[in-house]
């Protein structure tokens, strides 16, 4: 158990507590934290699931793969920080961890 | 609160599109009562993980479910499940449930989905022959995957294919028998269908084209043995997937004298004729600003957009339904993704190498990209959103040439 802060594009702050294992985009996606689609359901096949990781944390999620790279190379607001949130998969070492949503999906 | 309208938004059918829109209705803020009343025991869920990671074992029933139970719960919204809208009776404004039961409505929405087609043939009521269209059909086709029994699966669409892909896994003999001369041609191009043929065959899956399948054998205690072809041959199985499509859910709507035509008819909006009951997802033929002529679609990326669509219309905003559809599938350690409706198209380029097990399908009609399937190279696929939407021109050599980037194109 630990503690995720999502912030909305235009600052609205939604601390919620996860459970390590699930992904970042799951854990949003169940909070009903608006700013993410996540259409195909973690697929990563649809893009709509971007998140803009809080550079201190962004080491702690890993590095994104090649699929992943192409899929985020063409969303707006590309950040260097930015990952498709159903890839990112949560560990205990991301208690604490603040995420940005964009202010539009692909 | 205090300007509810008195009688409740009623949602018929509780699969994908039903789930979106009670998502989208929640993020709104919107005031009214809402209930669904669904069919099957379990919340809205996603159906793509049935005949992938779900049935591989790899993920369990909650990973499926749109939203965890509780949230509905704490929105106030009144899930009733495992209970079927009967009947509607639009003079009322009132749906009878299977219990018997009647429930006023405001404003209904159908999202009813759509059934999987069944085989007239022979012996189609044996035991041992599977559809796959729900999670209780999921299970019960897993619980047969044992290594060395012999699985036919009778149609080669995506979903027998991706079937066929686990399954090979775990270790069952498996044939698929496609009646056309390629895989599914429905939704995609020879290319493709020549790239997923190769991967098939390769993996040990005895893939049969241009296979007329006319009834089952009966074995022991009334269970399937095989299945026999027109040339006269057997080929025999332990089990049967009939995978041959679907057909939209429209019983309800045409009993109540909502034009239908192979879909329940909507405008942009998902309004049927009357004005108090809208429809999406699979059960609908409609109009996407996107296209000149109205379509049906069976996607996830449709019944989420009609979904949000339908959740502006309720609230009274003029949001038209205007988006390229897309799709994708998922077998073995590929990755199909596509957009767009390729069948119209006059030019077909291809970028990159089928033996790389990477490239992509550009479909143009009179040079400008209608379509984009692209095989584990995402990049074409987001690039192709874009594009695609646009009905942009675009010039074949770009698209082939591999120093042109493909996002310089945009
Ligand atoms: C095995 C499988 C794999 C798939 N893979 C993909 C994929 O990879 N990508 C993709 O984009 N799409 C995929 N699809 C298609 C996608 O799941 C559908 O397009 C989507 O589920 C449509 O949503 P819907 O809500 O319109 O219909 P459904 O999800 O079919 O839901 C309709 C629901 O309404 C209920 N219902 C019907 N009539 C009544 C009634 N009278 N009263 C109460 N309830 C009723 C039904 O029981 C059902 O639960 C797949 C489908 C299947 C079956
Ligand atoms: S949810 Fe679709 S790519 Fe992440």
């Amino acid at each position: 158990m630990g503690k995720i802060t999502f912030i909305e594009h235009d600052d609205t702050e939604h601390v919620v507590e996860f459970k390590a294992g699930a992904s970042l985009m799951q854990i949003a996606v169940d909070h009903m934290i608006p700013g993410i689609d996540a259409d195909c359901g973690g697929e990563c096949a649809c893009g709509t699931c971007h998140v803009i990781v809080a550079d201190e944390w962004y080491d702690k999620t890993g590095t994104p793969g090649d699929d992943e790279q192409q899929m985020l190379s063409m969303t707006p607001e590309l950040a260097k920080t930015s990952r498709l949130g159903c890839q990112v998969q949560t560990t205990e070492a991301m208690d604490g961890m603040t995420v940005r949503l964009p202010e539009f999906q692909m | 609160m205090a300007n509810r309208r008195q009688d409740a938004t009623v949602i018929v059918g509780g699969g994908h599109a039903a789930g979106s829109l009670l998502t989208t209705l929640l993020q709104k803020k919107y005031q009214q009562e809402v209930v669904l009343v669904g069919e099957e025991p379990h919340p809205p869920y996603q159906r793509p993980p049935l005949s992938k990671n779900y049935l591989a074992g790899d993920i369990d029933e909650e990973s499926l479910y749109l939203k965890p139970r509780s949230v509905y719960d704490d929105a106030g919204y009144q899930l009733r499940l495992g209970e079927r809208a009967e009947h509607i009776d639009r003079d009322n404004k009132t749906i009878t449930l299977s219990d018997q039961s009647t429930l006023k409505y405001g404003q209904l929405v159908l999202a009813t989905g759509s059934r999987v087609r069944h085989l007239n043939a022979q012996g189609a009521d044996l035991k041992g022959l599977h559809y796959l269209h729900d999670m209780a059909d999921s299970d019960a086709l897993r619980e047969q995957f044992v290594p060395g029994k012999s699985l036919v699966i009778v149609g080669g669409g995506y979903i027998g294919l991706e079937v066929a892909a686990i399954a090979v896994k775990a270790g069952l003999k498996v044939t698929v028998l496609e009646a056309v001369e390629r895989l599914m041609q429905r939704v995609t191009g020879p290319e493709i269908s020549a790239f997923f043929y190769a991967k098939h065959r390769g993996a040990g899956v005895d893939v049969r084209l241009d296979t007329a399948v006319t009834g089952f054998e009966a074995g022991n205690h009334g269970y399937v043995a095989g299945v026999t072809l027109a040339d006269g041959t057997t080929v025999p199985a332990d089990l049967v997937l009939v995978s041959v499509g679907i057909a939209p859910e429209t019983a309800l709507a045409e009993a109540a004298g909502l034009p239908c035509d192979d879909g329940i008819l909507v405008d942009e909006y998902t309004r049927t004729n009357d004005p108090d009951i809208l429809a999406i997802g699979d059960c609908t033929r409609h109009r996407n600003l996107f296209f000149e002529q109205t379509q049906r679609m069976e996607s996830v990326a449709n019944a989420v957009d009609q979904a949000r669509t339908a959740a502006a219309t309720l609230m009274g905003e003029d949001r038209p339904y205007d988006a390229a559809p897309w799709f994708w599938s998922n077998q073995y350690d590929v990755r199909l993704q596509m957009v767009g409706l390729s069948h119209a198209h006059d030019e077909r380029v291809v970028r990159g190498k089928p033996e790389d097990e990477a490239f992509a399908v550009f479909y143009l009609r009179q040079g400008h990209l209608i379509a984009v399937d692209a095989v584990n190279l995402p990049m074409a696929l987001m690039v192709g959103k874009k594009l695609v939407y646009q009905h942009r021109e675009v010039k074949a050599q770009a698209l082939r040439d591999p120093d042109i980037e493909l996002k310089s194109l945009i």
